[in-house]
């Protein structure tokens, strides 16, 4: 076990160093030239290659790259080719935070809707009810976000005037209802299912079984017994749900305005800002390599059955 | 599966009747081959071409002669429709192939036979792969992947002075393809690998194996028939996220390039990237709809055929 958490936590920084090579080799060959960008139409040879002098564009690749990450470590990802003179780390930190509250929020709402119908499924298992929701459940899980967020803009905000259209002003704010529901409700669909699946399965164990059989009441059983173990397979989602931070709200966020990570991570795409891009999937993969890692102690923690090899 | 095997039914039968008692999956897959076969005769069954337009008649209802409508250069909507179905098809189809099958399988049957360093290096780079944020990547891959595949193909034009390969749109299938490879193979590798490692020490095997068969013929007769089944399950659920990515990469413009049809850059040419979507809902609902419920529907189905085909094939469950 704890072998098996040394191995991942020595794998993590060689993991993140291939990371951060990748995105470094497809911003440094892709297309578009940093420093035509910032000379526009003032572009000569001789000032192009003092810039590029000046800026180490001139090193050999590995050089960069070293020095890229020696300075990322650090926090400090360069500058923005577009928005001149802005540091990357304070560009992306307000809209990461954006996000993440857009996020946490859809998340709540996907637990909330979700949880109490795959338990409503499970226990009616066998019966037509049980289909009835899992069938439900897709129909919103496939629902594009393409019509979730015009449809629901035009009920809520235009038809029955409740929320404004777009916008953003954090988490008590009504604007975040309607994003908040687009990106929680394909979720909800998601933990119906898992914990339906799980429900079922933890349903047909034998402790279930022996505490039924005991005399233990059918309320106990399904909420003390049943239910609670049925919530651990909850834990390992939530770090698919952090992958959703980088990319999962993207099109909510730019269909509501919405100022977080997905739309900048677009708008650097379109205009060729490499140093922002670079930043954004090496933050994002970050992130997703630490919590995999600490969802995965985590789970060992509460479910002692696991076995980490 | 052998007790509810009373007639001694042939696997594949066997396989068609269990199937044939699932309604819902049964009306799925009818839902997705018709769609799939609109896509394939798309150019028999689309009553204009993609790019005509009719200038006299944009914005128009549905009417005889456009039972869609037209959208805001006078196209036919249907006809969008029908030509956008074609790119799903070609990108699904060749999605699955490549990264499914080919990789997918492939590197999953090498790895959990040879296992050893090969298989360390595979599932190293899995883990790799798998450790961007997903749409990220697949934006990051398409917009840097285009200008340098079209600069190829104009060479090989120049070169063998040839032309129309351009033109045919396959630039843009071939970015989307290699866009989604790194994503879509991972899953169905590791699922290969650890069957592959559950049946490598069955006794059939390993008998196999000290009566002197090769390797290449242990694979085939022994191993594959037993990975078949989990590979279809994986495949059905890849396919509705495959479709789906095309149609976001295609709506930020990155995907299939106008005028060539696509569900997704439809919807952004409708909706001008989901800025004036609500204003289309409300005034042209059909330009909007008709697009999302074609997505709508193929990624519904996809789940309920994955399910029926986890409830049939898991044999765990029987």
């Amino acid at each position: 076990m704890l072998n098996y958490i040394l191995r991942r936590i020595f794998w993590m920084p060689i993991l993140l160093l291939l990371v951060s090579l990748i995105v470094f080799f497809l911003g440094v060959y892709g297309p578009g030239d940093p420093v035509e960008v910032q000379l526009g139409n003032n572009y000569d040879e001789q000032s192009a290659n003092r810039i590029r002098e000046k800026m180490g564009l001139n090193d050999p690749f590995f050089i960069q790259w070293a020095n890229y990450v020696a300075n990322a470590v650090t926090g400090d990802f360069g500058e923005s080719y577009v928005f001149k003179n802005r540091a990357v780390s304070e560009l992306l930190l307000p809209k990461l935070i954006v996000s993440a509250k857009l996020n946490i929020i859809s998340f709540v709402i996907a637990l909330i809707i979700g949880i109490p119908m795959g338990f409503y499924a499970a226990i009616n298992y066998g019966s037509p009810k049980d289909p009835l929701v899992v069938i439900f459940a897709l129909i919103f899980y496939a629902m594009p976000v393409f019509f979730t967020a015009p449809f629901l803009i035009l009920i809520f905000a235009l038809q029955l005037d409740l929320v404004p259209v777009s916008g953003w002003g954090g988490i008590f704010d009504k604007r975040i209802i309607l994003p908040a529901l687009t990106v929680g409700i394909p979720g909800a669909a998601v933990f119906v299912r898992l914990i339906r699946t799980s429900m079922i399965e933890v349903l047909d164990t034998d402790y279930i079984k022996l505490a039924r059989a005991k005399g233990v009441s059918r309320n106990m059983v399904l909420w003390k017994h049943a239910f609670r173990n049925a919530l651990l397979p909850v834990v390992t989602i939530m770090g698919f749900s952090l992958a959703g931070l980088f990319g999962g709200s993207l099109i909510v966020e730019i269909l509501f305005g919405i100022p977080g990570i997905g739309r900048i991570s677009l708008d650097s795409v379109y205009s060729r800002d490499y140093p922002v891009i670079m930043a954004i999937v090496l933050i994002g993969s970050s992130a997703l390599v630490i919590a995999n890692l600490i969802i995965d102690f985590i789970y060992t923690l509460i479910d002692p059955r696991i076995d980490m090899e | 599966m052998m007790n509810n095997n009373p007639k001694n039914l042939s696997s594949t039968k066997l396989f068609f009747s269990n199937f044939s008692r699932k309604k819902l999956g049964v009306i799925c897959a009818i839902l997705v081959i018709t769609i799939y076969l609109v896509g394939i005769f798309a150019p028999f069954l689309a009553p204009y071409d993609y790019s005509d337009t009719n200038l006299l008649k944009t914005q128009a209802g549905p009417d005889f002669e456009n039972i869609l409508g037209t959208d805001r250069l006078g196209r036919d909507i249907l006809s969008r429709v029908i030509w956008g179905i074609q790119t799903t098809v070609i990108v699904t189809i060749t999605g699955l192939l490549t990264g499914s099958l080919i990789l997918g399988l492939f590197l999953g049957l090498l790895a959990g036979y040879y296992r050893g360093i090969f298989d360390f290096i595979v599932m190293r780079t899995g883990e790799l792969v798998s450790s961007f944020p997903d749409i990220l990547l697949i934006i990051l891959l398409a917009s840097t992947l285009r200008p340098r595949i079209t600069n190829i193909f104009y060479s090989i034009e120049d070169n063998l002075n040839i032309s129309g390969l351009v033109s045919s749109g396959i630039i843009d299938y071939l970015v989307i393809g290699i866009a989604l490879l790194p994503l879509s193979w991972f899953g169905t590798m590791r699922l290969i690998r650890a069957q592959v490692f559950s049946i490598r020490n069955i006794d059939y095997v390993q008998s196999a194996r000290t009566s002197g068969a090769s390797t290449f013929r242990i694979v085939t007769r022994h191993v594959l028939p037993n990975v078949i089944a989990p590979l279809i399950v994986t495949a059905t659920f890849g396919l509705g996220a495959v479709a789906l990515s095309e149609v976001i990469l295609s709506f930020f413009g990155l995907g299939v390039q106008p005028p060539r049809p696509s569900l997704g850059a439809m919807l952004a040419d409708v909706s001008g990237r989901g800025g004036s979507s609500v204003s289309v809902l409300k005034s042209h609902p059909e330009q909007l709809l008709s697009p999302i419920i074609i997505i709508w529907v193929m990624i519904f189905c996809w789940n309920i055929i994955g399910d029926a085909l986890t409830d049939i094939l898991n044999p765990r469950k029987n």
